[in-house]
């Protein structure tokens, strides 16, 4: 086979980085603030790159939408394998308001206009937890669907896609073209060497523009507010069962 | 000269007259990026760097932190984890792309160590040793040496040291006294090494010796293999840091050896010793820079949650003022060495000067930094559960090794005196 896979790559905030909330309520502090790869991405590019591997696919072009330090992003991408990016730039408050839907428009555009197989996206970006563009993209293009993957094997003509699901794991198997989103145990991301950083550089970004593919992102939705998690409170040691029931009562749990 | 001049114009006009820019000659190189280092360690990188950096990073906190403490009580020399680094290529970085280096520059290697030595220290100067005997070898050595031992040097399936302080000679490494006989077509070295990084436990060994006059000129470098008979090894030496890395003496013993595993030019050892320093000297002081950053930052955390006298550590001044001092020196050190790093690659004419003083300066400030971290710590920067006391223990010894920073002193002194 020899399958053309579009792999959505988002810019957020490091795992690592302690989220602190702007004193105005209306978002987390992102200036000076390290960002990375969403590491569900990863594992997405990781799987595309395996596949190019085992020439299932023969191309790989990578995704990511916002402002310009995406292309860091689309970078990394790169250097892990991708063949070349594309750069859809949103900045400013448009990016504040960026939602799964929008997304979806653009990789669903995309997909038509780089003639994709299959488009792999992380099952959830690690920012807004949303876990809409894989489904939302599949459904824009009416294209089957296999989310939370954690094992993908090709066979002649389609994916055979083992699922994370709550009850265990379900097998499906989706038709080419498709969309499939990445869970984390899908595979374990390579750290990109550093021959391939350095030719990552000569492989080309596109950039584009939202209008350029036909996406209104117009904000939809306004930010009422953003709050940091409640606090926790200090608990208290009882002596037995009968009390831990008693004290539940007593604070309206039980 | 010229081109020299050119570059500094170009600098020039980049930071005052940025519109002027687009009129002045391009060149090739690292000038036309913005050149502000600051606390973050990816300013004024290239973009490429910037993922160099991150890479290395992300393997420090991944593969190597989460070890450190456990390497250094057990004494584990992580033979794995390494082959594991080279096979992103950080085991020849510095060296030509041909047989297998690299190729990247002093610069991009200095930011590498950096970010590794956030997750351990002493493992990675170990690497950063096994880089400059991989330069040397590659830079000096024949084309037939470079082929057999670059790729697997690259891939350091095979670990290199480097061996020229003997326990006579320390300082005044000029004066060694193991010797290297003709006979044949061969050489038979005699005399012994001291404090050898790796020593034991490693495959090559560059051995410094000597095949001609007293002094300098009458010291050549010699590849020697483990195995080779004759060569044999002193008792693991008990360390204050380091101790990922065995530390052994090399001794030897009417080891014979083909006269063609001398590297570069009869006479010429001295000299190559000395250039690898100059690097070694960069990529040491590089492996404190990160020390100090991760001390830095645990500082921090440790500041903003631990609580006395009623609120945060950071919320009093002294300590306000011992986090802003250590930023400062270490500003100041990331510059110096970045800077000496680019002197090095461009081979300015003040390049060994300018490595002495990165490595001066770096070292002991970084060392300020982190003895700083440990006290503010409190006596749980006391206790091995926190990790700045082995940073402290691991970069005391850069102080002391790839020339005490009493010899920087002496070749700063040297060419400033000399020059005026």
């Amino acid at each position: 086979m020899s399958l053309r896979i579009l792999v959505g790559v988002k810019r957020v905030i490091d795992y690592a980085v302690k989220i602190r909330v702007k004193p105005d309520k209306s978002g987390v502090i992102t200036e000076g603030v390290k960002h990375s790869m969403n590491p569900f991405d990863e594992i997405a590019i990781e799987e595309a790159v395996r596949m190019k591997e085992k020439k299932i696919a023969k191309e790989i072009v990578a995704f990511s939408c916002g402002p310009a330090q995406c292309q860091e992003t689309l970078r990394t991408a790169l250097a892990m394998g991708a063949d070349r990016g594309i750069h859809v730039e949103v900045a400013g408050p448009q990016y504040e308001t960026l939602q799964p839907l929008h997304i979806s428009k653009m990789l669903a555009k995309l997909a038509k206009d780089e003639q994709i197989d299959i488009i792999i996206v992380g099952k959830q970006a690690i920012d807004d937890d949303c876990n809409q563009t894989a489904q939302m993209t599949a459904a824009l293009l009416d294209w089957p669907q296999a989310t939370s993957a954690s094992k993908i094997e090709a066979k002649d003509g389609s994916l055979q896609v083992v699922r994370e699901i709550d009850g265990g794991l379900e097998t499906i198997k989706v038709k080419l073209p498709t969309v499939v989103s990445a869970d984390l145990r899908l595979n374990e991301p390579r750290y990109a060497t550093l021959p391939n950083i350095m030719k990552a550089k000569k492989k080309p970004i596109k950039k584009l523009t939202p209008k350029d593919l036909g996406v209104d992102v117009s904000p939809r939705i306004q930010i009422v507010t953003v709050e940091e998690p409640p606090v926790r409170l200090a608990g208290a040691k009882v002596e037995n069962v009968d009390m831990v029931v008693e004290k539940l009562k007593a604070l309206g749990h039980a | 000269m010229l081109p020299c001049l050119v570059r500094r114009a170009v600098v020039i006009s980049n930071h005052r007259y940025g519109h002027v820019k687009n009129v002045l000659p391009k060149i090739p190189g690292s000038y036309h990026r913005h050149l502000v280092t600051s606390v973050d360690p990816s300013s004024g990188l290239t973009e490429e760097q910037e993922q160099i950096y991150k890479t290395a990073l992300d393997f420090a906190h991944l593969e190597m932190r989460p070890h450190m403490a456990e390497w250094d009580e057990h004494e584990i020399f992580p033979v794995e984890t390494m082959k594991k680094a080279a096979s992103l290529g950080f085991g020849a970085i510095y060296a030509r792309e041909d047989f297998g280096g690299t190729g990247l520059s002093r610069l991009d290697a200095s930011i590498t160590f950096e970010a590794l030595s956030q997750g351990c220290v002493s493992t990675t100067a170990y690497i950063s040793i096994h880089n400059m005997c991989a330069w040397m070898i590659d830079t000096f050595g024949r084309e037939d040496l470079r082929k057999l031992w670059i790729p697997q040097l690259a891939s350091m399936e095979k670990l290199a040291s480097y061996c020229l302080t003997e326990p006579g000679a320390g300082s005044d490494a000029g004066s060694l006294s193991t010797t290297a006989k003709k006979s044949g077509g061969d050489l038979i070295l005699n005399g012994s090494k001291a404090f050898i990084s790796g020593g034991g436990d490693t495959d090559v060994y560059l051995i410094m010796c000597r095949t001609g006059e007293p002094g300098p000129k009458g010291i050549s470098c010699v590849l020697v293999e483990k195995g080779t008979p004759g060569l044999s090894f002193g008792k693991k030496e008990k360390k204050i840091g380091w101790n990922s890395q065995p530390t052994r003496a090399v001794i030897l013993e009417d080891c014979r050896v083909p006269i063609t595993n001398i590297i570069g030019k009869e006479g010429q050892g001295f000299s190559i010793a000395m250039k690898g320093l100059n690097g070694g000297r960069i990529n040491i002081a590089s492996c404190s820079l990160g020390a100090a950053q991760a001390s830095l930052e645990i500082s921090a955390d440790h500041l903003q949650v631990r609580k006395q006298f009623g609120k945060p550590l950071a919320d009093f001044q002294h300590n306000q003022f011992q986090m802003a001092r250590m930023a400062t020196k270490l500003v100041a050190s990331r510059m110096m060495i970045r800077n000496a790093a680019t002197a090095l690659e461009e081979s300015h004419p003040n390049h060994v000067t300018l490595c002495s003083m990165a490595k001066l300066y770096a070292t002991e400030a970084c060392f300020e930094i982190v003895n700083t971290a440990l006290q503010l710590h409190g006596g749980y920067g006391y206790l091995k559960d926190y990790a700045v006391q082995q940073y402290l223990r691991d970069i005391r010894v850069h102080l002391i090794l790839e020339g005490t920073n009493e010899v920087m002193q002496m070749v700063i002194a040297k060419d400033i005196l000399k020059s005026k």
